[in-house]
Order: structure tokens, then sequence, then C-alpha cells
């Protein structure tokens, strides 16, 4: 079997793609982090505190592999789904009846809810390990964004399904934004916005018609959604991410005590 | 004896009583930490809730709720948040009693180690990518995600709830109004998560488990993340019902249930039933009574409490990030003070001005 290893290694085909030798010793294995664009993400080496799961509980990787999970099924129902009021019940109720063995539906669904969950244990640990300390003020600002980034995507896709259930959860969501201070129709202040008696914020432009292009959760919303659930977000978070990855190498690694 | 224990629960679950119960748990939890926090303690409470699950599932009502897909993630999230937490919490006592011997911590004796990436820590990454994805593929092929009847705007369902992850703001808005539950709260949310690292001048406790050490940030950390969220967040999911009416586990969610709706103005408290004269037209002079009294709320205390329980903390800090986490801090107490006073004297408004929609 080793023998096997070392042959395939050692092809011309092999050589051209992984620019280094079977890795079982300490250069090989220093290159095999190096001259890899995925895994030169990591340190050649990393604190044995830092791959220790009862320390980092492997959250934020969790969270990561979660994202790409999403990426990859999120694609592959965008074959399938037409962002529009009369189709995009009927595509998603095709999916559970025409689709043999289809469950990517389902794992999209169950990986943001898991996500979710990953995020927030993520955060909860690297405040209990007073990982946010200096050097890594910025990183923890950065991941903040990333939670509500992580949330809003979540958010945006809870209404593509268009059912009562998708529907009426965006529209208790969204209804808050009603009541935003002086931008939104029955918000405090909003009232003070006005010129000659004339209100400025009222239910046609205020923050929530902004947000759903309408009055109500309808065909423009759902179009806002899909387009930022499949397009905005994930570009921003991706962003975002990459910041988050290469400030943790920056700041010292995986923390650990001084 | 099988209906005694429903009822018992039922009874326990209440709003008012669940939320005392989850204050409670936390609070002897990190005091008595040392004890509480022994494997033995967590494994025995461990089948403690196993073992009522297993009662409870024979329950019609219980099984409805607990077995909707959408709520398996809120039962996964329950049992993680109970176990890292008691990870974390016993980390930290072992730590704590190392470093008062004098010992390195437990990270510290692992930090000082390097090994590898390839292969120490890549293999922990490929097992659970595998296991996580074995995980979704037979959590997918067993459970199907819902769809419900095709979107109207006819028709609300009863309940109408938000996404889970929300349902802490969404039980927000029984105490307050949406300008409060639904845009300065969460925006102060945000904006607080991103200052602790600017507000937190505490030196030690960076990268290890420990209590003794920061005992006042943790604290504060886990009564926001564990009491105002996670546990908000399970109530709202499995005990409220129709109407956001209020149902214990094993009660059927019947839309008809009647609650009585009889809160009462600060304001009304004042003027009416303190000086029994009726309340005056202008609104500030009206509202009087609650503005002094927030006003008083979030001037007054900040420098009340950097005198007396918060000295040594308001003399560490300096004086502008002492403020600015104190206002952060009086408005993460404000919710709960303000649920307690709904719940024993019915309050609704501190400052009730539906005219300018401004009520608090």
């Amino acid at each position: 079997m080793d023998k096997l290893f070392r042959y395939i290694a050692s092809t011309q085909i092999w050589r051209s793609i992984f620019r280094h030798g079977y890795p079982d010793t300490p250069r090989n294995r220093t290159l095999a982090v190096l001259s890899n664009v995925v895994l030169h993400l990591h340190p050649v080496k990393v604190r044995r505190s830092g791959i220790q799961l009862s320390y980092t509980w492997c959250m934020g990787g969790l969270t990561f592999f979660l994202f790409l999970v999403e990426t990859i099924t999120g694609l592959l129902l965008m074959f399938y789904y037409r962002p529009t009021a009369e189709l995009a019940y009927q595509d998603i109720f095709a999916l559970r009846e025409h689709v043999p063995i289809g469950v990517m539906r389902e794992v999209h669904r169950w990986a943001a809810h898991l996500m979710v969950i990953s995020v927030w244990l993520h955060m909860y640990r690297v405040f209990l390990t007073g990982s946010y300390k200096p050097p890594r003020e910025f990183n923890w600002n950065v991941g903040v964004i990333l939670l509500v980034i992580t949330l809003l995507l979540s958010f945006t896709g809870y209404l593509l399904p268009w059912d009562q259930l998708a529907v009426w959860a965006i529209t208790v969501g969204t209804n808050m934004a009603r009541a935003t201070p002086f931008l939104g129709h029955e918000g405090p202040g909003a009232a003070l916005i006005s010129f000659g008696g004339l209100n400025f914020i009222h239910a046609g432009d205020d923050v929530r018609f902004g947000l759903l292009g309408g009055r109500f959760v309808g065909e423009a919303a759902l179009m806002r959604f899909y387009v930022l659930h499949c397009v905005g977000f994930p570009l921003v978070a991706a962003g975002l991410m990459a910041l988050h990855f290469w400030r943790v190498r920056k700041d010292g690694g995986i923390s650990g005590p001084l | 004896m099988g209906q005694l224990i429903k009822d018992l629960a039922d009874w326990l679950v209440e709003p008012t009583r669940y939320s005392l119960l989850t204050t409670a748990l936390l609070a002897a939890v990190l005091i008595w930490r040392k004890k509480l926090t022994h494997p033995l303690v967590f494994g025995a409470s461990m089948l403690g809730i196993l073992a009522f699950f297993l009662f409870a599932w024979g329950d019609v009502n219980f099984k409805a709720i607990v077995t909707k897909p959408d709520n398996v993630p809120i039962l996964i999230l329950l049992i993680s948040i109970l176990f890292f937490t008691w990870l974390a919490l016993r980390r930290a006592v072992l730590n704590d009693e190392r470093i008062e011997r004098g010992e390195p911590t437990l990270e510290g004796e692992l930090s000082k180690q390097k090994v590898f990436t390839w292969p120490d820590l890549v293999y922990v990454e490929l097992i659970c990518m595998v296991l996580f994805t074995a995980l979704l593929m037979v959590w997918s092929i067993s459970i199907e995600a819902p769809i419900e009847e095709p979107a109207s705007q006819a028709r609300t369902p009863n309940p109408s709830k938000a996404p889970w992850y929300f349902l802490g703001l969404q039980e927000m808005l029984v105490y307050f109004d949406p300008w409060i539950a639904g845009v300065l709260l969460p925006s102060f949310i945000v904006v607080g998560l991103m200052a602790i690292p600017f507000l937190d001048t505490n030196p030690k406790g960076n990268g290890y488990y420990t209590f003794n050490e920061r005992p006042f940030a943790i604290s504060f950390f886990m009564m926001g993340f564990l009491l105002l969220w996670v546990s908000l967040v399970i109530m709202g999911t499995f005990l409220r019902g129709p109407n956001w009416s209020f149902f214990g586990v094993f009660e059927y969610w019947d839309p008809h249930k009647l609650e009585p709706m009889v809160n009462v103005d600060l304001s009304v408290y004042f003027w009416v039933k303190m000086l029994g004269m009726p309340r005056p037209e202008s609104p500030l002079i009206r509202e009087a009574p609650g503005i002094l009294l927030l006003l008083g709320y979030f001037v007054a205390m900040p420098p009340i409490l950097g005198r007396t329980f918060f000295k040594k903390m308001a003399a560490e800090m300096g004086p502008v990030r002492f403020n600015v986490m104190m206002h952060l801090f009086l408005w993460t107490a404000l919710v709960p003070i303000k649920m307690v006073l709904r719940w024993t004297l019915s309050l609704k408004y501190f400052i009730g001005i539906p005219e300018w929609f401004f009520n608090v």
C-alpha cells in the first residue's frame, strides 16, 4: 500500500499538481501546507492547545464548512427555482414531488439552521476564552458582522419557499421596521419629518417599504430577498470570511495563553 | 402520577416561573460551579433530562411541538448550549484551581508544544467534515423540510412566528413597543457585542477558560446570551402558541385560550391611583413620572453604581469606558426589570405617549 502511494506521488501528473513529496518528513509536511491554496490558510505549525477539541469546539471551522455546504446545495437548488410569486411555491413543491431522492432542499435548510447555532457557539467559545482581547479586537468585530450576515442570509432564505410559513415569518420580522425611529411610518419622531403639514415618512416610502419594495411581502420582496440571498450576502460573507481567517493568522493564530 | 408530573411541568414553565427558574439555575451553577460542574452531576442531570424526554414522548401535545421539523434544531441548540456551558465552566474551574496552586493552565501546558498542521490539524478537520456530512445526510433523509400552503396575504396563520433565531426579539414585543424590541434592542446587541473588546480592559483570561479572573464579564455575557437570548428562543418556540398565548409543553394549543389584558400605564398608577385625580391633558406633564424615573435610571445609576458596587471596575476602566458599559448594562437590565414589573404590577408603559408613537 505504502509503495503504491509512493509510486503515485512520484508520477509526473501528481508532481505537476502537488509540488512536494510524500508528506512524512518535516520538509514535505511544511510544503504540503505552504504549497496548497486551501491548506495555506493554516500556519505550518499550530499550538497543541489549538487543535484540542475541548478547547476550540471546532465551531468556527464547522461554520465555514456549513457555509460551503450551503453554497453547493444552494447552487443546485437554483437550477430548479424561479423567484416569482406564481412559480416559486410550485418549484419548491416540485422539488419534493418530482425529484427522485431529492434531499438538497433538506440539506440546505438543516445546514442553515445548524450554521446559525454553530456561529452562536463559536462566539460563545471566543468570549469565554477571552479571545477577543488584544490583539484580536478587530477580528472580533469582523466576527460580529459575520454573525449578523449569517442571520440575514438565513432570514432572506426563509422567504423563498413562498409558503404561509415563509411569508408570515418575514411579515412578522419586517413589521418591526415600521417602527424605526424617524424612518418608519409608525416610529417615534416620524411625524417630525414633515413640511407644511405634509408627512415625508408614510407607509409608501419608509424603511420597511425600502426593504420589501412594497407595502407588504409581495413579488418585489421575493425578488429582493432572492438576489440578496443568492448573490449579495454570500459575496459579502465570503469577503469578510477571507478577512476573518487572514486576521486569525496575523493576530497570532488560534488563541492560547500569552 | 404521570398526570401530576405533566401538570407540575406545565405549572413550572409559566413565563414568570420559567424566567425565575432559569435565572436561579444559572446563578446556582455560577456560584456553586466547583460542585455543580463535576462530571457526575452533569451526567446525572443529562440523564434526568433524557428520562423526562422519554416520559414526555408518550404525550400527544408534547410530541406534536417537539417533533415539528423546524423545531428539531432548537432541541440541538438546547442540548449543545447545556453541554458547552458545562464544558467551559468545568475547564474554568480546573484552570482556576491550577492558577491558585501556581501551575500553568490546561491550555498553557499544551500551547508550548507545536505540532504540524499536516497531519495533526488537517485530519481533525477531515473527520469533523465527514461526521457532519453524514449527520446532515441522515437528518435530511429522515426529516422532510416543511412546506405549508401557498402564501396568501388574506389568511394569517395563528400563531405567526418570526424565524426561530429572532423569537427572543418577538418575545420582547410583549413587553416593549416594536421600535424598542425590533430596532433599538437589536442595534444595542450588535453595537454592544462590537464594543466588548474595547470596554473590557482586563488583560487576564486571554486564551484560556477561567471564571475567577473575570467574574463580571462572564456572568454578564452569560446573562445576556443564555437568559435573554437562548432561553427566550426556546420559550418562543415551545411555549408560545396561538395569539402568542402561553402554553405548557403538555398543553393543547387552543386558539380560543383567553388571557386577560389589564395592563396599566405608570401614569395611571401615579395620577389616578396615587393622587386620585384624572390624568393631565398635556402628554409631557401626564408622563412626567415615567420620564423622570427613566432619566433618573439612566443618569443617576452609573455614578451611583460606580461609587458603590462597581467601584473597583470604574477606577480601572476610566470614565468613558465605564459610562458606555453602564448604559449597555442598564439597557440589558431594563429588559428583565420591565418583564418582572409586567408580571407583578401589570405595568404597560413607563412612558406612554401613543400620540407620538413614543412608548417605553
